[in-house]
């Protein structure tokens, strides 16, 4: 289960980001920061003409030693972030990529919301709660 | 910085190369000994082979060898690895040892220099006692040497001395120092090296021979150190393939060692040098793959090995230098050809090797906080009888010491001490920054640049713990507005939080101001409370007095600081800050507009400026400005009201330069703009807000523009797209969303109070006088001075048209080409309040297509805005399209004077022209005449004259001509002749009766003259009456030099009889006409085909008689027969 999970905007501001409170927040703030790198070079690498067809899923960004961090960016360049704990070797690929889809089926709820503003920040309840639901629950 | 206990020793991590000696140079008296010894050290490229040279002298003592051991039985090995032992193969126990010496075959004294040579040999030998190092000696000789076996004398003295030498013939060289001395030396590097691989192989077996004594429950150590050792031979031969294997098995065999406490450091250190040579050896076998797994493996199984809790932080120092050993291998390769990638680059080793080192200082932080009095022990535990430790890993005060318990718990106590009071001297700021500086290098090589910037706020925030705070605010001051500008405001807060206390600590006012600024604004994520704080603090700095000490600093730097803020405060110059706030995101917002995007000169300019505080408490400021691009308005455009000391404390919410956080509020301003900027652009410069005193300390700040600061454009996107609902604010409030920015405005002239009124009758005919009549009324209520019009065809328009077009004002003359297409500026005088004029204008337009006419009519007049007279220049344009068209189209077309259409005519034959003039005007046209004009190609069968001479056609109507012509002969029997022009003369029926006639000239088409042999032309009556005789005439011309032969026939019909020669062969002479007479006597009335005359032509077969058919009536009308009565009616 992830540690972090983060929504950033197609500009590369936060949207959503929320992490297990036994931990640093503002590190993994940063975490999510820095993967932005990977995954704006992996949106680039794709050509332009290859684009519609581009995965969604970005796979491991990158490793750390204490955590892994992956990538999944939808059509309209939002990003999501999910940090897992690299102690975590049980969890496989294709849970991650569940997580994401997951994710991104709640976060289109969100956008659906005539009330929400694309680009504030998801203060979605119904959101919060899926979250929580795919974050290492805190003991 | 010296080397510390965690640095990889040299020898370690040098590339080991085969040691060869020489002895007997004298490289410092001798130049030729020099040269040589030159020859081999200097200028080593790499594709020489890999031998570490050094000289020593002939009786040099090399390392006594040890008496071999010929059991193991009752050894129990002390450590792993002897400190000395990588250095003694690499510099001190030789492969070779290599004897030069003087001495030419041909020596006078061979004997005795013989055995000399020998004796020295003896001595190498000697000091090398136990050891395999082969020997060799080269002969230094001043003669070039003959080809082998041509010298007896040679070969002879050379077995001689190999056996007094006691050497193998290999053993022994020659080298002539003459002209090739390099190429000589190189082949004697390459024998010597052949020779070192040999020792080196049997060094190996050596020691793998040892293996079979050994037994896995007391030797697990000597596993471990024969494996590295066969390995380290093994480079040492330049095998690295199986050096490689080597260290392999090494590496898994040291981690099967029995690990407690006491041997932990030293099973890490043996892994960590194991690991070393194993990545080291993968990478320059180009297999980077292998090396980053290997240190993958070697992390996961050495990360849980702490050791020692009292020492964690020599494990975490310990897991460091691996990290940072490993980036610096990864890097060296790179440098030497891998590429990296984005996610997998050294960057990332080095990144987490500051982590450990950070790790390792907090550890540091925990574990060593001795009390002061806690000194040093002595005697030092850390103290070895050799000044250095026998083998690696092992702790000083119980050297060899191999079993689970400490010997003495005591000792054992000192020496942790020990160790901890030393680790308290460490700087680990400095080891941390320069490892996140190498990441920092390696990430931006990568593209990594947020990862480059938080590594750099890592480094600012250690610098910070330094008490750098100069080189820590640079950092943090660089990298700060990249998390501005991608808008993490927790992080920014986070970095402006520790920039604020490097910025009091250090006492720098305008960084403090800019800072706190920031952080009580509204992109700060810090709690109220603390936001509260901060303002105060700047409140307090405004009014000249040191703030409050941020919380969590270092004591000692705060009371460096407060006295650095007394310091300041009592300054009195240097109490003025302009901070330029766009690109931060200050606690005052501001956004100035102009209410309209242009202003009439008569109207006041109107400005006003939105200020609003997102800070806790209300704030007071002293001055507010907006620069503009004409500075001469400057002085219409500020506000200021000094302020005392206490309403910065305590502003009342009240007063009009106080900001309640949270509302919005207005500043307007106006001005009248001055003539000379009609047309130009009026911008916001700048606006200033002053907040503090000028008698304390004031801070100016300062948008560029119409205001807005590095949040606000994304922030207007997002108000713009928001469909919630805007609160209803009291009266006078405005929401700050709906504010939008203009910055400039355009000051335009004064609205023209004048009536401009166009007459005309549109469409414009092609090539006529097209008059339009403008009427200009003054509605002003002053006189209008200098009205000026210009009048005509709209610039920018296809420059064809302005060839085309041409304006006049005089209608009795028609226009040409020298007129042009634009009049400018043509005077009218002044134009009394009410006064009305007007003007006609007359247009010729060449061409058809539509056209954009303007009229643009311009005055002066004096009026008063707001008190002031200014004379404002107004001007009215207008425009109107006008369409051209053609106004008739006239068709031409040649007819027999039978009206039947001709494609050619006949030489000397008359035929008709005839002309259709097809009215397209939509107005009645009134052709005035029309006049032919013949080529003298064509005559005109009588005095040609016009037929549509005075008529008017309507839209649409068609008028007609006709003239008879005919065609003087032509050379040659055909060709196509010019037929001359056409010339109406029209104008429009509507127009005023002084309209100028327009004459229009059309060109006749051409037409193809033919000359005929024979003309047949018929007499006959205009009609015939029933059976009343009807003489026929027919004239048969030969028009050729020839005499012609033609057969006539007539044939017969059923409405008439007739008589004359039915069928008839008759000859004409040339230029003559023969005449054959017929009575037809007509049995039918009405009209009648008359009997076909058929003519054939014998020597112009292709002059047919249809040809001919068409110059004679083909019909006749026949009236009946008259009666008696039809007089009477007659009559009647």
């Amino acid at each position: 289960m992830a540690v972090c999970i983060a929504v950033i905007a197609k500009e590369n501001y936060p949207l959503y980001i929320r992490s297990v409170p036994s931990q640093s927040e503002l590190k993994f703030h940063y975490t999510v920061h820095t993967s932005l790198d990977v995954v704006e070079e992996k949106i680039s690498a794709v050509g332009k003409a290859m684009a519609d067809q581009r995965e969604l899923y970005l796979g491991l960004l990158y490793p750390t030693e204490d955590y892994k961090v992956y990538g999944y960016v939808t059509n309209s360049k939002v990003k999501f972030v999910i940090v897992v704990d690299s102690s975590n070797t049980s969890l496989r690929d294709n849970e991650i990529r569940s997580m994401f889809r997951k994710l991104h089926n709640s976060f289109t709820d969100v956008m659906c919301n005539p009330f929400y503003n694309p680009g504030d920040p998801i203060q979605s309840k119904a959101f919060d709660s899926m979250v929580s639901g795919m974050m290492v629950q805190a003991c | 910085m010296s080397p510390t206990q965690w640095d990889l020793p040299p020898e370690l991590c040098c590339r080991p190369m085969a040691f060869v000696a020489l002895t007997g140079l004298d490289v410092v008296y001798n130049a030729i000994h020099r040269a040589i010894w030159d020859a081999f050290c200097a200028n080593r490229r790499a594709d020489r082979v890999p031998i570490s040279f050094k000289v020593l002298p002939g009786d040099h003592e090399y390392p006594k060898c040890r008496t071999k051991r010929t059991s193991y039985e009752w050894y129990i090995p002390k450590g792993i690895l002897k400190t000395g032992w990588m250095n003694k193969h690499l510099n001190l126990v030789p492969a070779l040892v290599v004897l030069f010496y003087e001495l030419d075959w041909d020596d006078p004294q061979w004997k005795e220099k013989q055995s000399e040579c020998a004796t020295k040999v003896e001595i190498v030998r000697t000091s090398l006692q136990g050891r395999n190092t082969k020997v060799a000696v080269v002969l230094i000789q001043k003669k070039t040497p003959l080809p082998p076996g041509e010298d007896l004398v040679a070969s002879e003295r050379a077995s001689a001395l190999c056996n007094a030498c006691d050497l193998s013939g290999k053993s022994l060289f020659v080298l002539p120092h003459t002209d090739h001395l390099v190429g000589y030396i190189i082949r004697l590097e390459n024998a010597f090296y052949e020779h070192a691989q040999t020792y080196y192989y049997n060094e190996i077996r050596r020691v793998k021979s040892h293996k079979e004594f050994l037994n896995k429950t007391t030797h697990q150590l000597l596993f471990v150190r024969h494996q590295f050792k066969i390995a380290f031979f093994s480079e040492l031969k330049q095998d690295t393939q199986n050096a490689l294997k080597h260290y392999r098995t090494a590496y898994s065999l040291v981690h099967e060692l029995r690990a407690h406490e006491t041997n932990m450091l030293e099973i890490k250190t043996m892994a960590g040098f194991i690991n070393y040579k194993v990545c080291r050896l993968c990478f320059q076998h180009n297999t980077p793959l292998d090396a980053i797994a290997q240190f993958r493996k070697h992390i996961d199984l050495c990360k849980k090995k702490i050791g020692s809790a009292e020492l964690a932080f020599e494990h975490t120092a310990w897991m460091s230098k691996q990290f940072q050993s490993f980036g610096d291998l990864f890097d060296e390769a790179i440098k030497l050809g891998l590429t990296a990638i984005q996610t997998q680059n050294p960057g990332f080793y080095y990144q987490q090797a500051a982590y450990y080192a950070q790790e390792r200082k907090q550890q540091a932080a925990h574990l060593c906080n001795h009390e002061q009095s806690t000194s040093y022990p002595s005697p030092d535990p850390l103290e070895t009888p050799s000044g250095a430790l026998d083998f690696y890993g092992q702790r000083a005060w119980r050297q060899g010491h191999q079993s689970i318990d400490p010997p003495d718990p005591e000792r054992e106590k000192a020496g942790i001490l020990a160790l901890q009071v030393k680790e308290k001297g460490v700087l680990h700021s400095e080891l941390i920054i320069a490892l996140l500086s190498n990441a920092v290098a390696q990430f931006k090589k990568y593209k990594c640049p947020r990862m480059k910037s938080h590594l750099m706020v890592q480094m600012g925030e250690e610098y910070y713990h330094a008490k750098d705070y100069n080189k820590a605010l640079k950092l943090l001051d660089y990298v700060m507005c990249e998390y501005r500008t991608e808008r993490w405001w927790t992080l920014l807060t986070s970095i402006l939080s520790t920039a604020l206390k490097c910025s009091y600590l250090m006492g720098y006012i305008k960084d403090y101001i800019t800072y706190s600024m920031e952080l009580v604004g509204r992109a700060s994520t810090l709690r109220e409370e603390q936001k509260s704080r901060i303002e105060k603090n700047l409140i307090k700095v405004l009014m000249n007095e040191a703030p409050e000490p941020e919380p969590d600093c270092d004591p000692a730097s705060v009371k460096a600081a407060q006295a650095h803020w007394i310091d300041r405060g009592s300054l009195d110059k240097d109490n003025l800050f302009t901070i330029e706030v766009q690109d931060y995101i200050p606690f005052v917002q501001c956004k100035a507009k102009f209410l309209s995007p242009s202003f009439h000169v008569d109207d006041p300019v109107q400005l006003h400026v939105y200020l609003k505080a997102d800070c806790p408490h209300p704030v007071r400021f002293s001055k507010l400005c907006v620069s503009l691009s004409n500075q001469e308005y400057n002085q219409y455009c500020h506000v200021e009201e000094p302020c005392k000391a206490k309403d910065i404390l305590e502003p009342s919410s009240q007063a009009n330069m106080c900001l309640i956080p949270g509302k919005t509020r207005k500043y307007c301003f106006t001005f009248v703009a001055k003539t000379e900027d009609v047309g130009k652009k009026i911008e916001i410069t700048a606006v200033d807000l002053m907040l503090g005193s000028e008698s304390g300390r004031c801070v100016y700040l300062n948008w560029r523009g119409g205001g807005g600061d590095a949040a606000s454009a994304h922030e207007a996107v997002q108000a713009a797209r928001s469909f919630k609902r805007r609160t209803r604010l009291p009266e006078q409030q405005v929401d700050w969303d709906t504010v939008s920015i203009q910055t400039s405005t355009m000051i335009i002239s004064r609205v023209p109070r004048i009536s401009v009124q166009l007459h005309h009758d549109p469409p414009a005919l092609t090539n006529e006088m097209y008059c339009i009549t403008v009427t200009i009324q003054s509605e002003e209520d002053t006189v209008a001075r200098d009205v000026k019009v210009t009048a005509g065809l709209k610039p920018g328009q296809d420059a064809n048209l302005t060839q085309t077009t041409h304006v006049t004002l005089s209608s009795t003359e028609v226009c040409d080409d020298t007129h042009p297409a634009l009049l400018t500026d043509i005077p009218i005088g002044d134009l009394q309040p009410r006064e009305k004029i007007e003007r006609s204008f007359y247009v010729r337009c060449v061409s058809t297509g539509s056209r954009i006419f303007l009229f643009h009519v311009s005055y002066a007049m004096s009026t008063t805005v707001e008190g002031k007279e200014i004379t404002c220049k107004c001007h009215k344009d207008e425009t109107v399209t006008i369409e051209t068209v053609t106004p008739f189209e006239v068709a031409f077309k040649f007819v027999s004077i039978k009206f039947e259409n001709l494609d050619r005519v006949y030489v000397d034959i008359p035929f008709l022209l005839m002309m259709d003039i097809l009215s397209m005007s939509p107005w009645p046209l009134h052709l005035v005449s029309s006049q032919l004009q013949l080529a003298p190609t064509m005559t005109a069968i009588d005095r040609p004259q016009s037929q549509v001479e005075g008529v008017v056609l309507q839209t649409s109507e068609c008028a007609s001509e006709c003239f008879c012509l005919k065609c003087p002969p032509v050379l040659n029997g055909t060709s196509t002749v010019a037929s001359g022009q056409y010339i109406i003369s029209w104008k429009r029926k509507s127009a005023h009766a002084e309209t100028p006639v327009v004459n229009s000239v059309i060109i006749l088409p051409h037409v193809v003259v033919e000359a005929i042999p024979l003309y047949v032309h018929a007499e006959l009556p205009s009609y015939g009456r029933v059976r009343e005789s009807l003489p026929v005439r027919y004239h048969i011309e030969n028009r050729t030099g020839l005499v012609q032969e033609v057969e006539m026939s007539v044939e017969p019909s059923d409405a008439f009889m007739f008589s004359g020669l039915k069928q008839v062969r008759l000859r004409i002479l040339p230029g003559t006409e023969q005449e054959m007479l017929y009575n037809f006597y007509p049995l039918m009335a009405g009209y009648q085909t008359l009997p076909q005359l058929n003519i054939n032509l014998l020597r112009f077969p292709n002059v047919s008689s249809q040809l001919l058919r068409r110059f004679l009536p083909a019909r006749i009308f026949v009236k009946p027969q008259g009666r008696q009565a039809d007089a009477s009616i007659a009559a009647a």
